[in-house]
């Protein structure tokens, strides 16, 4: 913009108007009615007086610095010259006549009394249409000077947005504003917006206060980066509110001016922004946000690292802690990184604060990023109420819709650059909602629980069943880590900060659910097991692995009297006639007499822990003492030929009894539902009808004993199987020794089964170790939870 | 109390732990996976805090940190003077209280 030299009359006058029409004595004039009066009373057409005000600056301003409204008098003087109207006119024209403005100052006072409420609108959009007016007039003492020959020019290019406030201004007002604008082109705005101008205004107020009296130079103006600000300011039109913002003191935009160009830019952008809805942002100033967004990401969908922007609002100058707070409202998803929109309402939030607003505690509406839930906006300092970004563009500026129809137009265009926030928003609500998947910790232990029940599949090798079971049962609680250990792969990419505590409740799951590894759906077990990871939070210990259900029994059982009924067939030839149809109860009884007896050792020595196991151990170690005897006489007296009737008669014998006796064995083997209790009370009145078999209750009650007390039902019920097994196999041994007498055949046949029992009691021996261990195992993790709850015990 | 805090850290649980019940005051604990501790000292007089409650607020204390934390104008180890964070705690100490 050229320097305004006013002649000595003419700086006069100007100054008598722009006094008139700084109501507010803020020293920059807003479009306020007695501007417009002014501009009313100069009798010059609308557009005239349009042209004028862009020409001014005030336009891109949105108010009327003083620089402005002085160079907006000289053009209106100009235009009443009949000369056109110029930039350059303003000094080219030599003894211009001062602009005359019919109406008299009264009349003007009362004009603008009546029409500074509507121009208080008006305003707004005049000082967001006001650039930094040319640095003229002496006010003016800030830096302007090349700031006021851009935002000239700006205004000019802004000629298609000035248009567009203006008009919205001047349907109620417009000679009003235009007025004011030549009174005052200096005269700052009282409004917020103004402020964003305010760097600029300080350029002019420097040109304007290097153009000494009687000589308004346009002192050398900022460069055009200022006016691009500007231009992003002004097209800033803060439509209605602008009055409401408190009038940035010139001597703000000067030390502003001070700030580096791209903070001035960013100071005229707040202070348009703050105009009218104070935190709306203007097209142009969004577009020059954009454009920084660009020189840091060019990317436009991408991010700004935090590092980056860190530096790039550093740059303003800001206290850090304003800054932090700015980043705290801008940085919606909480990631680190600023997205388009959420950079650009922290540059707008940086420009007001550089216009001296106060910055709100929450994220006003208009800089929202495109989110589903809008909070309302919050009030922020002085500012008026927020417009909504999503809010309908047409109520964005209620009060100033009649005169704002270039807001509206604008508005849309916003709305259409929001909808690239709406994606941010998405996003911001998806990690909103990760965000709270965490508190979504339901209790995981129903789902353990329910996983618990899991079938487990019976395979053909059933004795590998039992063995993988008792070892799965036995890791679900001695190992909680190691089973999880093959899930969490899966679940990797779950929750990873409950992992470890959902370790603990996922064992569970991974323990029974690697029982059902056979056939159970691993993904299945694995969701199971992320569910209730991301459930079981932080409490495990209270999801403590339950003991496992003695689910494995029954399938134990089954297994175990089908292997029985394989072992007796292998084994017991002749015999198994009579034991296969009481698999699970002949056996412990009758081979109790022999095979119990390499068993029980091994019971014992697992007394301990293996208390189950020993029961039927005990009870055949203790019956083959005496069914050895009793059997052995009974065969004895028995025909040797009729061996296997007496065997197959024994035991039937035997069997009665043993099933009376071995209810809980039998139980155990048969009943898949059956638990200890039920072995024990079977066993009991077994015990009872056992009163011929004095073998009978001595295991009974011991087996009762060892299985009630056991919680490793499984394990028992293996062991228990197992014995069986072994007393199956066992009992028909004794039936053997019998026959020795017989021809070498019984001889052989003994061996044989010998040596089945053998490898039958190695098996079980083994069994029965890893029994022990994982019994062991299971010991030691219940202390390490009991150890754990009892810190609870008092919370 | 430091072997509260082990055996809270040592078993990689982030966990809430009652560190030391005073005859006034209840001390809670809670330690996240990159160590950083959170204490809360509870005055008994409060009806009794479930373990829950305590929980809940940890995580919500954790949440807000970790926003702060995000704020690259934050430096760890300042003091926190994120106003949202202690929006957060206020509101929490006003539930409770």
């Amino acid at each position: 913009m050229e320097g305004l030299t006013l002649s000595d009359a003419e700086q006069k006058y100007y100054s008598d108007l722009f006094s008139y029409c700084d109501i507010e004595s803020t020293k920059k004039v807003v479009v306020n009615g007695r501007v417009l009066e002014l501009f009313r009373a100069a009798q010059l057409p609308n557009d005239v007086v349009l042209q004028i005000m862009e020409l001014c600056g005030a336009t891109r301003l949105g108010y009327f610095g003083r620089s402005q409204f002085y160079i907006a008098l000289k053009l209106v003087a100009v235009a009443q010259s009949g000369f056109p109207l110029r930039v350059e006119s303003i000094n080219t024209v030599k003894d211009l006549p001062l602009p005359r403005f019919v109406a008299s100052k009264n009349e003007q006072e009362s004009r603008h009394a009546a029409s500074y409420s509507s121009d208080s609108e008006n305003q707004g959009s005049y000082s967001g249409v006001i650039p930094p007016p040319p640095g003229r007039g002496q006010v003016k003492k800030g830096s302007i000077t090349h700031d006021t020959v851009q935002p000239r020019t700006s205004a000019d290019a802004q000629e298609p947005a000035s248009p567009v406030v203006s008009p919205q201004q001047s349907p109620p007002t417009s000679p009003h504003t235009w007025r004011k604008h030549s009174r005052h082109p200096s005269g700052g705005n009282s409004e917020r917006p103004l402020a964003g101008s305010g760097p600029f205004w300080s350029p002019f107020g420097e040109a304007q206060s290097g153009s000494s009296a009687g000589d308004a130079v346009w002192s050398g103006h900022s460069p055009p980066p200022p006016q691009e600000n500007w231009v992003s300011f002004a097209d800033t039109p803060p439509t209605s509110t602008l009055l409401t913002m408190h009038p940035a003191s010139v001597q703000d935009q000067t030390t502003v001016r001070t700030v580096a160009s791209a903070t001035t830019a960013i100071e005229i952008r707040r202070q348009s922004s703050s105009y009218d809805d104070p935190w709306k942002i203007t097209d142009e100033q969004r577009q020059y946000y954009v454009n920084q967004f660009k020189t840091i990401q060019p990317d436009l969908n991408g991010f700004i690292p935090g590092s980056a922007a860190k530096e790039f609002f550093t740059k303003s100058k800001l206290p850090i802690l304003e800054l932090s707070h700015i980043w705290e409202l801008s940085d919606f998803d909480k990631d680190g990184a600023l997205t388009l929109d959420e950079f650009c309402a922290a540059f707008h939030l940086v420009v007001a604060r550089k216009n001296g607003y106060d910055l709100p505690e929450k994220l006003p509406e208009s800089l929202m990023p495109k989110l589903i839930d809008l909070e309302d906006s919050a009030d922020v300092g002085d500012q008026p109420g927020e417009v909504g970004y999503s809010g309908s563009p047409a109520e964005a500026p209620p009060s100033k819709s009649p005169s704002m129809p270039s807001l509206n137009q604008t508005w849309p265009e916003l709305n259409q650059s929001s909808e690239q926030w709406e994606t941010f928003s998405e996003r911001s609500s998806s990690s909103q909602t990760l965000t709270q998947f965490d508190s979504n910790i339901a209790p995981a232990d129903p789902d353990t629980a329910i996983v618990h029940p899991v079938p487990i599949r019976m395979t053909p090798s059933k004795i590998h069943m039992q063995e993988m079971e008792l070892k799965r049962t036995g890791s679900d609680h001695t190992n909680p880590t190691s089973p999880l250990l093959v899930k969490p792969s899966d679940l990797s990419e779950e929750n990873k900060i409950n992992s470890s505590v959902k370790f603990a409740s996922g064992n569970t799951v991974d323990g029974y659910s690697s029982s059902d590894s056979f056939t159970s759906d691993p993904e299945q077990i694995g969701s199971n097991v992320t569910r209730q990871r991301s459930h079981s939070g932080t409490s495990p210990d209270n999801t403590a692995p339950p003991p496992p259900p003695p689910r494995p029994q029954p399938s134990h059982s089954r297994s175990s009297s089908l292997d029985m009924n394989r072992t007796f067939t292998a084994t017991t030839g002749q015999q198994q006639a009579g034991v296969v149809a009481h698999p699970p109860a002949v056996p412990p009884r009758p081979q109790p007499s022999q095979a119990p007896g390499p068993a029980v050792h091994r019971p014992v020595d697992a007394d301990g822990l293996m208390t189950h196991t020993s029961t039927s151990p005990q009870q055949i170690p203790e019956q083959p003492n005496f069914a050895d005897f009793s059997q052995f006489e009974v065969f004895a007296a028995s025909n040797v030929n009729e061996e296997q009737d007496d065997e197959a008669e024994k035991h039937p014998e035997v069997l009665p009894v043993e099933k009376a006796s071995d209810p809980a064995s039998s139980l155990r083997v048969a009943k898949t539902d059956s638990k200890t209790e039920e072995k024990t009370a079977a066993s009991a009145p077994a015990n009872v009808s056992k009163g011929t078999t004095p073998l009978a209750p001595p295991p009974k009650p011991v087996r009762r004993r060892l299985k009630s007390e056991d919680e490793l039902r499984p394990e028992v019920d293996e062991h228990t199987q197992k014995m069986g097994v072994l007393a199956a196999v066992l009992a028909s041994q004794p039936s053997i020794p019998r026959s020795i007498g017989k021809d070498k055949k019984a001889i052989q046949a003994s061996i044989r089964r010998n040596k089945e029992t053998n490898t039958v009691l190695a098996r079980l021996n083994s069994e029965l170790q890893q029994q022990l261990k994982d019994v062991l195992e299971e010991r030691i993790s219940l202390e390490v939870q009991l150890e754990q709850l009892r810190p609870f015990s008092h919370l | 109390e430091i072997s509260a805090w082990g055996s809270l850290v040592a078993r990689r649980e982030r966990n809430l732990r009652q560190l030391y019940p005073t005859g006034t005051s209840k001390v809670y604990g809670y330690v996240t996976n990159s160590k950083v501790k959170f204490v809360m000292v509870v005055d008994s007089s409060n009806t009794a805090l479930r373990d829950n409650e305590i929980r809940s607020m940890f995580r919500k204390l954790h949440n807000s940190y970790t926003d702060v934390m995000c704020n690259p104008f934050y430096t760890p180890g300042d003091r926190i003077q994120s106003r949202a964070f202690d929006n957060m705690v206020t509101s929490m100490m006003i539930q409770v209280c």
